[in-house]
């Protein structure tokens, strides 16, 4: 009696599995070719109309799976070399620098994205490359601050910006990024005494996102910042008005100071599991050129790796800048020291 | 207790029906299991480094944090969820029909979108504080909500219905006549409330608080949109930021093995007592307040309603409009339609396996203790867990799956990682101890002498299931069920990292979009999470007035 019960439940649970199974069976290579699969951080929204751009042009179809890098890498690692992922997609350098130490990448030689993509955005053996530009730099309160105020991130650190400065926490990858590169020009030493002036000029506690940034200096709560610039050319996008002004910081002089604006990339490398190499080698070259550059600097506002493509319209009102040719591995190697850096300033 | 009412004839098939039920229960604890030993096992390699650095810089601070919100919450969750459940249930006011079950409703508010929403209204930036600048005047326009109070505060109004509906559940069941007694012996309203109805609704209230402290503890995404550091921040710096997963585990080791400790000395300190209940009684006692106490109720009910529901509601639609109508194309379905059917699955399966374990737990033989267990995969941060299932499913795939598909000579592809399978186990393996709460109290509250009677007039095996304990256990197993149904929808890591490709939802749809710092994109999707949450939650509350 107690048996069925038991059993009933017991068989509930069995069904529910192997539907579970059965739904999820991936449906087989069908005539049109070989799949590839993608693991991305970034988002579908940002992803996906380049995808779909590529199957019509190739008629190589693509599956992806998107989460944070940490997740992915995770996954990648623990699949080996059963792993079904062909190509991982980061919005930051510092992951696929991790990814290429971890040895999950595989080492390519490409003549399309050597002419694509400049040397300081791809690692030296070829495990990853960048595909999209992220630019780093100051913005200000166009009501309260005038341009010619403004010149570096170090300017930031000095007493004129008490109570003005407002920043993003320091656990989001882009200005642990930032603060490398401040390691790589300065040294330890600077570096660390600008983040700790950064912290003592803060208004208020840190955002949690570039938005939050860019709404503050709006609202008046601070009157500089620091954001990658496509959150301000959306939010442009939406409100033209907006009084919320853009300077491409450490542009005059020598370097250090005129080292040019730090950039990080989002990027992509092969993975060593792959068994369309081929396929996956195609997907990031044809990253690498026009019709997918011009899709990632419209769709995001971001600048577009390949010199051949031109930003989108609206950011093009900012004019070019120089940006710092700090070698994108770098970020990924000093990631650990700048972390350590902020927290011992107290940036949280 | 089940055991020896129902194997009291010991026969050779109810014998089989145990094993089979205590297969199935180690099975689901060994799922549960297996991520944390995968976690307990970071222990294996040292991260002086690491820990060494944060001692030195943070975990103070931290730790400081982490202690603050949870006494916070927790006293916060308790006095919310008990007086609004005592009120409904026990005292007449106007409304009160309604409330009764309009409270329940900020359930279905995922607590990372609460945060938002506060932050979009309350914040500097704000309208609220735009129009205390420009309309009263600067210096009542410039708080920093981003603060320990409101962070609390966020937490306590996603988290108060656990309390409130285990609550509600344990005082109605509570049969009038105890409080009359209480009454009758010379207690006032309040007596009787202290002394006889809060001792005997313990249990389902210790339940609701622990689950709403396991919640905060393990939260990411809700403190990280206040830039609030707790503990999980470490684990997250360590893992995303040092790139240093093993000391990200390590970290996340001793949340678990906090949470262990509380949930048995808990345990233990209830130790053996039972309470019994008296035969329910069709006419309901309620206390006659006066009307300036039952205004005051009212009032409070609706504070309540409105922070907790109504205006993250308002906020989300006037967000999701001005996003524009293009958002609902047929991608967006598809994410609502996946969201409900994982929900689904995930509600029914869990609650089985509660069950199942409820009834091991209740023979209280050798070892049946292991069964609680089964409760630590609620404590683990949710990327962590993931992370920890997800290696344990990948040794699998890897030691047994694709050696024997190479045996078949089939190409090798992980069959479990990313299979639909795999992200049902992830969610029962986190909610379980979700669903235990009213399954385990609802059992809890049989008294043994029903079984028996009903033995002696005849009824044995499965009659005494279907016709004496499901009918008792219903409210409790559709509680479960509504729980996990609407922690399923809001849970994010598990479903980022396991989900098979294409299995989109649209919790994945929120995460993309604030990742990018765009709540207002945000608002559609959290606005269908939260309308199709209600769903379930209003039909447990349809079936339970029956």
């Amino acid at each position: 009696m107690m048996f069925r019960v038991a059993a009933r439940l017991v068989a509930i649970l069995v069904v529910v599995g192997l539907a579970a199974c059965g739904r999820s069976t991936p449906p087989a290579d069908s005539a049109s070719g070989p799949e590839l699969v993608v693991y991305s951080s970034r988002i579908e929204q940002l992803i996906k109309p380049i995808f779909d751009d590529f199957t019509k042009e190739t008629g190589i179809r693509i599956r992806y799976v998107t989460d944070d890098a940490g997740p992915l890498l995770a996954r990648m690692r623990a699949e080996g070399e059963n792993s079904p992922a062909d190509l991982l997609i980061t919005v930051d350098a510092g992951n696929l620098w991790q990814a290429a130490e971890l040895g999950v990448l595989e080492p390519i030689e490409s003549a399309i994205l050597a002419r694509n993509v400049p040397p300081a955005l791809r690692d030296e053996q070829g495990r990853w490359f960048g595909v999209s530009i992220r630019a780093r730099t100051i913005v200000y309160a166009t009501d309260r601050v005038k341009p010619e105020a403004l010149s570096t991130y170090e300017d930031l650190a000095n007493p004129e910006w008490s109570g003005r400065l407002c920043l993003r926490t320091a656990k989001k990858v882009y200005n642990q990024s930032l603060v490398a590169s401040l390691i790589v020009a300065l040294g330890h030493e600077q570096a660390e005494q600008v983040v700790a002036g950064w912290v003592d000029n803060l208004a208020v506690a840190p955002f949690a996102s570039d938005n939050k940034v860019i709404e503050a200096i709006e609202a008046g709560q601070c009157d500089v910042g620091l954001v990658n610039t496509y959150y301000l050319a959306r939010m442009l996008a939406d409100k033209p008005e907006l009084p919320v002004g853009l300077f491409w910081a450490n542009q005059q002089g020598d370097a250090p100071a005129g080292r040019g604006v730090h950039v990080n990339i989002s990027g992509a490398g092969i993975t060593k599991a792959s068994k369309h190499k081929a396929e996956a080698l195609r997907l990031l070259e044809w990253m690498s050129g026009p019709t997918a550059q011009y899709d990632f600097a419209s769709l995001n506002q971001e600048y577009p790796v390949n010199d051949a493509t031109a930003p989108s319209e609206l950011i093009l009102q900012w004019g070019s800048f120089s940006a710092d040719t700090m070698p994108m591995s770098e970020a990924g190697r000093l990631q650990g020291e700048a972390i350590r850096m902020m927290d011992r300033a107290g940036y949280r | 207790m089940l055991a020896s009412v129902l194997v009291a004839r010991t026969s050779r098939r109810s014998t089989a029906a145990l094993w089979l039920l205590r297969a199935v229960g180690l099975l689901a604890v060994l799922g549960v299991l297996a991520p944390i030993l995968v976690v307990v096992f970071s222990w294996s390699s040292e991260q002086t480094d690491i820990w060494q650095h944060l001692i030195a810089t943070q975990l103070g601070g931290l730790l400081a944090n982490t202690l603050t919100l949870l006494v916070g919450v927790g006293i916060l969750v308790s006095l919310l969820g008990i007086a609004l459940a005592w009120f409904t249930v026990m005292c007449d006011f106007p409304g009160r029909a309604w409330f009764e079950w309009l409270l329940m409703l900020p359930m279905a508010v995922p607590a990372y979108v609460m945060a938002f929403v506060t932050l979009g209204v309350f914040d500097f930036g704000g309208p609220l504080q735009r129009f205390l600048r420009d309309y009263v005047g600067q210096t009542y326009g410039s708080i920093d909500v981003r603060s320990e109070p409101t962070v609390i505060v966020v937490f306590s109004l996603v988290l108060y219905p656990y309390v409130y509906m285990l609550a509600r559940s344990a005082f109605l069941s509570q049969s009038s006549d105890t409080i009359e007694a209480a009454r009758a012996l010379g207690c006032n309203a309040w007596q009787a409330f202290f002394r006889v109805a809060l001792p005997m609704a313990r249990p389902a209230i210790i339940a609701g608080v622990s689950l709403a402290l396991m919640e905060t503890l393990a939260d990411f995404g809700t403190v990280a949109i206040f830039n609030y550091d707790t503990f999980t921040t470490a684990i997250y710096k360590s893992w995303f930021g040092f790139f240093n997963l093993q000391a990200a585990a390590q970290l996340a080791s001793i949340l678990l093995l906090f949470v262990a400790l509380t949930l048995f000395a808990e345990r233990r300190s209830r130790g053996g007592r039972r309470f019994v209940q008296g035969a329910r009684l069709q006419h309901r006692f309620r206390f006659a307040v006066s009307p300036l106490t039952a205004w005051m109720m009212t009032l409070i009910c609706s504070v309540v309603l409105f922070m907790a529901f109504v205006l993250p509601v308002l906020q989300l639609m006037l967000w999701a409009l001005g996003a524009g109508a293009e958002q609902l194309n047929r991608r967006f379905f598809e994410l609502l339609a996946h969201s409900l059917w994982l929900a689904g699955i995930a509600a029914l399966v869990t609650v089985i396996l509660a069950l199942v374990l409820a009834f091991n737990r209740r023979q209280k033989r050798r070892f049946s203790s292991v069964f609680g267990a089964a409760h630590l995969g609620y404590a683990l941060p949710g990327s962590v867990l993931a992370v920890g299932i997800m290696l344990s499913f990948t040794y699998i795939d890897n030691q047994f799956f694709i050696p024997l598909q190479r045996v078949f000579g089939m190409a090798p592809t992980p069959i479990l990682v990313g299979s639909l399978l795999t992200l049902l186990a992830a969610y029962w393996i986190r909610f379980l101890a979700v669903a235990s709460g009213p399954v385990e109290s609802s059992l809890e509250r049989i008294r043994p002498s029903l079984p028996e009677a009903a033995r002696t007039l005849g009824a044995q095996g499965a009659t005494l299931v279907w016709r004496v304990y499901l009918p008792m256990l219903r409210p409790g197993l559709l509680t479960a069920a509504v729980l996990v149904f609407v922690d399923v929808m809001k849970e994010m890591p598990a479903t980022l990292l396991l989900r098979p490709y294409g299995w989109d939802t649209l919790a994945v749809r929120i995460y993309e979009m604030t990742a990018e710092g765009q709540w207002q994109l945000a608002a559609l999707p959290a606005l269908a999470l939260v309308v199709a949450g209600l769903i379930p939650v209003i039909i447990s509350i349809r079936q339970s007035r029956h």
